[in-house]
């Protein structure tokens, strides 16, 4: 039987895919982001999972504003590094898992949630930049990926709620895909930011700590935190930490920390990253 | 869960110096968005640097529009329905970093905005809510009487 192994929290910054195209990952401005990234690394070489459900944003790239899925799972064999007006990233096109992809979005239809299903995008650094965080530079990405784009752009989003809903859902789906494959789901975007308007550059360390905090052990304060306080405490574009909680949904009634890292800033933004591990 | 659309939609619209992305603005600026998503090909921004205007008139877009995009002012762009994503293909279209294109939003130079990334970034503090403010500004103005 398929399982999800573990579940991980990242950023997904476009400059820290610049840094690692640009081979600036080590430098005085990077290298304390990239460093909180190496006991991450060195677990998925052990770790090695067939398949990653990556939970993500489109930020304009695939979808323009003719068609705004709210939840949109990737069903095709492979995606290409989408250009968002600098020409795409030379990183490898990312390899699908069509059987999984398809039993998990006939599962959640089934189950009440009402998929949208792609057969073919490209996918821009939501979903590249937590690979290369993660796997570095590779001729090939040692797994399998299914991309899980969220609306996080268009109001209203889907609640918290609906995004952990979606993760008990998406665990539901994985445990009955009768081969035997080891599945990690990764939540991506955030921490605090806002890229717009005389307010842009603000952060919240403080709240992102919190946030963090709720996501590891049992609680499940964090499926009630409403839309306004992400956006007053973390910034208009803080909003995307609900796709986190698909992941940490995804991961049963309890969580183990294994790994946390956070540093401030990296260009607008605060740079949050966590690796979990399933209780049960 | 359940919550009254018209509170949810008023509260959106209580932070300082933001502009959330609601139906009403992405109805209002979908032209304007749906040019500067157009960037993303390599064809079309090769038109569009040879000749702007003659690019933007190729869009049903209103002429403010029109004028706030020529002028770069992208605070301008966000009020009538523009979203920072898809604004993002212009300035990297014209090679600002996402940094930098952000910084002509605030009231700071480039240098500034990113002095105070370095020290931790703006404050939510005083930033939280409209309402909020405006009642503690009373609140001071009072206070000051004595």
């Amino acid at each position: 039987m398929a399982r999800i192994t573990a579940g991980v929290g990242s950023s997904h910054v476009p400059l820290l895919g610049v840094a690692v195209d640009q081979g600036k990952t080590g430098d005085d401005y990077f290298g304390p982001i990239f460093a909180g990234y190496e006991w991450t690394r060195e677990w998925e070489k052990r770790e090695k999972p067939d398949v990653v459900i990556l939970v993500y944003n489109d930020h304009a790239s695939a979808f323009d504003a003719s068609i705004i899925p709210t939840f949109a799972i990737g069903c095709g064999e492979r995606y290409k590094p989408a250009d968002e007006g600098w020409g795409p990233r030379a990183v490898p096109d990312v390899e699908g898992h069509a059987d999984l992809a398809w039993h998990i979005a006939q599962s959640l239809i089934l189950d009440d949630f009402d998929m949208t299903i792609i057969n073919e995008m490209d996918v821009d650094h939501g979903l590249t930049v937590p690979l290369s965080m993660m796997f570095g530079q590779p001729e090939a990405w040692p797994t399998k990926v299914i991309p899980l784009a969220v609306n996080v752009v268009t109001y209203p989003v889907p609640s918290g709620n609906r995004c952990w809903a979606l993760g008990e859902g998406i665990a539901r789906a994985v445990a009955s895909f009768p081969e035997d494959l080891n599945v990690q789901i990764w939540g991506t975007g955030g921490m605090s930011h806002q890229l717009q308007g005389p307010r842009a550059g603000l952060l919240n360390r403080e709240w992102d700590t919190k946030f963090m905090d709720l996501l590891v052990g049992d609680s499940q304060a964090a499926r009630a935190i409403p839309h306004i306080e992400y956006l007053r405490e973390t910034g208009s574009e803080g909003i995307e930490m609900v796709m986190w909680l698909i992941m940490r949904g995804a991961l049963g009634r309890e969580t183990k920390l294994l790994h946390r890292h956070y540093h401030i800033p990296c260009s607008n933004t605060a740079i949050g990253h966590i690796v979990l591990d399933p209780a049960e | 869960m359940n919550q009254d659309i018209h509170e949810y939609l008023a509260e959106l619209e209580d932070i300082p110096g933001t502009r959330v992305f609601t139906a009403r603005r992405a109805r209002q600026g979908y032209h304007l968005n749906q040019f500067a998503m157009s960037l993303m090909k390599p064809e079309n921004r090769e038109r569009w640097k040879a000749d702007e205007r003659a690019y933007l008139d190729e869009w049903p877009m209103s002429e403010e529009q029109k004028q706030a995009v020529l002028a770069r002012d992208y605070n301008r762009c966000l009020d009538l329905g523009g979203n920072v994503y898809f604004l993002a293909k212009v300035f990297s279209t014209d090679g600002l970093s996402f940094a930098e294109a952000v910084s002509t939003m605030t009231d700071m130079t480039f240098p500034e905005y990113r002095e105070m990334m370095l020290n931790g970034g703006r404050s939510a503090e005083g930033n939280r809510s409209i309402k909020a403010n405006r009642a503690a500004a009373g609140a001071a103005d009072q206070q000051g009487g004595y």
